[in-house]
């Protein structure tokens, strides 16, 4: 019950961060008026034309995507920590983030649309977790998961070397720029058509892990002790594998590299509805997008210039995890 | 109804032990004895279905494990393992919880149904006063019996229990020893492990001793636990002596 009235509350966390996100910018909207435009928008009609553009052409997808892609790296996290047992896994623990990120910057480096880039980082993404889950199983070891881990560090070592060679051989002034930027993280690029790219594969991800939440969470007992529960361990870890890697790819193609929030939302999820998977997961995604709705809204409003995300989430993640640390083991209890 | 004929153990295509024919029905305890690496838990692996057989088969009810799904399976026969320190802290009624995920459906947590199960196994195990606390802060021997309950609340008439004693202190072991005992009593086939000869004297059915790659010894109590078995298969003189009241007590017999 508890747990339920939580994700209530989360859920109203996210609907105000969202909120907030609408209001703040260069030309603030009050509250009010950012309702009543988007309920002015659900029956089909305009509200002001000046609000209309700020609101439905520049924040709402931003906010949106923000919101997407918070939820699906929170979602990635939570569920390879459960997967792997351990609670020091992050989204791009199986080279995800490395390989998407190979693909966006050679995107860059030939001068593709964005679409392209994003859809090349997509691409190498999927691919590199494909990779690494081949050469796993090729190796066939008693201990799958330490395989997988491997793999995982070995292809994304290799795709970080890709990276440092689409780097060295950018141009300095308007390339290696916008590589270093896009690399940081930050979701200054989106359109409201981008939404659209985003959106159908987070929830075609988020799906299959939410329809999964039990067995995934029985798996965090161990192979062994999951197969004689009765659950098809090899079956379940796949569409894990399949769908965090989904929508990681989808998260990291659209707004590059963002670090920590993977890795540190399930930990501030978990003191909240406590281990059990199908508790972690919608408090995760819940928390994760509001997280990053708020970051993103600092990120364009703090400063005169952009701050990219991955810094501020790396300036705001580190000290919030030294004190879920420092409040001890129960940190992922 | 669970039975093996002529089964061979092992990973990989290399045999632990092979040859083993052995047969545990209801209200039956089956005490598996053997020394460090005979393959106890192997053998527990390839009953449970974890690792395929590598010869001969295991049967269910005269159904052949290897054709039963994952599902089957685990409503047929439950595992309790040694208690382990879990890596996230899941409350004790989460555990046991988690015995009914081979009764949900397919996309499905568990219902009010499920949580009323979970809770019975942990009332008929005394420990429903534990249900909120959280697991690895137990006792070794309430964890022990919080995963005898999650068995329990899987519902299967079979259970197999790797060394459930080991590594309690004496209190924790009578008290693990005696619900093996009431399960038996209640109509459970149990298969345990154990190291101590006289806990299998007290409790089983029948007694299997796995030792040189193959059954040493497999009957009753007083047929299997002899001294010369005995002594044979740990490689120490053992001789069994008789107390006052009648209980044979294994010893080690100094030369």
């Amino acid at each position: 019950m508890r747990a339920i009235t939580t994700n209530g509350l989360l859920a109203l966390g996210l609907l105000a961060a969202m909120l907030l996100g609408c209001m703040l910018g260069p030309y603030p909207i009050p509250a009010d008026e950012v309702l009543r435009a988007l309920l002015a928008r659900l029956q089909g009609e305009g509200y002001s034309p000046q609000i209309d553009t700020v609101l439905f052409q520049i924040r709402w997808p931003r906010v949106l995507s923000a919101a997407l892609v918070g939820a699906a790296l929170a979602a990635a996290g939570a569920s390879f920590q459960t997967l792997f047992r351990n609670p020091l896994v992050s989204p791009d623990i199986l080279g995800v983030s490395a390989g998407a990120g190979f693909g966006a910057v050679l995107g860059i480096l030939l001068a593709l649309p964005v679409i392209a880039i994003q859809g090349l980082g997509f691409a190498t993404g999927l691919a590199t977790v494909a990779i690494v889950y081949a050469l796993a199983r090729a190796l066939r070891s008693q201990n799958e998961i330490l395989v997988l881990v491997l793999a995982g560090i070995v292809v994304g070592a290799l795709a970080g070397a890709g990276i440092s060679l689409v780097k060295i051989l950018a141009d300095p002034y308007n390339q290696l720029p916008a590589i270093t930027f896009w690399l940081l993280g930050s979701l200054s690029g989106i359109k409201a058509s981008d939404v659209w790219n985003i959106a159908p594969a987070v929830v075609v991800g988020l799906l299959p892990l939410i329809l999964l939440r039990w067995p995934i969470g029985v798996l965090s007992l161990g192979d062994d002790e999951a197969r004689s529960l009765g659950v098809n361990v090899a079956f379940v870890r796949g569409v894990v594998i399949a769908a965090a890697t989904l929508v990681t790819a989808a998260a990291v193609s659209a707004s590059g590299v963002i670090g920590w929030v993977g890795l540190m939302i399930p930990h501030m999820a978990r003191p909240l509805v406590g281990p059990r998977f199908d508790r972690l997961l919608p408090a995760s995604i819940l928390m994760g997008a509001a997280f990053l709705v708020l970051v993103d809204t600092l990120a364009r409003t703090a400063a005169r210039i952009e701050i990219p995300l991955g810094l501020l989430t790396a300036l705001i993640g580190a000290p919030i995890f030294v004190w879920l640390l420092a409040r001890g083991r129960r940190v992922w209890s | 109804m669970l039975e093996t004929r002529h089964l061979a153990i092992g990973y990989s295509g290399k045999p632990v032990a092979s040859g083993i024919d052995l047969a545990v029905g209801r209200g039956e305890v089956l005490c598996l004895l053997g020394p460090n690496g005979a393959g106890k838990t192997t053998l527990f692996k390839t009953l449970l279905g974890l690792i395929p057989v590598l010869d001969g088969s295991v049967a269910i009810d005269g159904k052949p494990v290897a054709g039963l799904s994952r599902r089957s399976l685990a409503r047929a026969i439950g595992y309790v393992p040694q208690a382990q320190t879990m890596e996230f802290a899941y409350t004790v009624f989460d555990l046991v919880l988690m015995g009914r995920t081979a009764h949900l459906g397919p996309f499905a947590a568990p219902r009010a149904a499920d949580r009323e199960r979970a809770s019975a196994a942990l009332a008929d195990l005394g420990i429903l006063d534990l249900a909120d606390r959280e697991a690895n802060r137990l006792s070794g021997g309430q964890r022990q019996l919080c995963l005898v309950a999650r068995a329990l609340a899987q519902d299967t008439p079979l259970l197999v229990m790797d060394e459930p004693t080991a590594s309690l202190d004496l209190g924790n072991r009578f008290l693990v020893l005696d619900q093996v005992r009431a399960l038996r009593d209640r109509g459970f086939g149990v298969i345990f492990s154990t190291h101590d000869p006289d806990q299998a004297r007290d409790l089983a059915t029948r007694v299997a001793v796995i030792s040189n790659g193959g059954l040493a010894a497999y009957g009753a109590p007083d047929e299997t636990l002899t001294a010369s078995v005995l002594s044979t298969v740990y490689g120490v003189p053992i001789a069994i002596e008789r107390t006052d009241s009648g209980r044979s007590v294994v010893t080690f017999a100094r030369s």
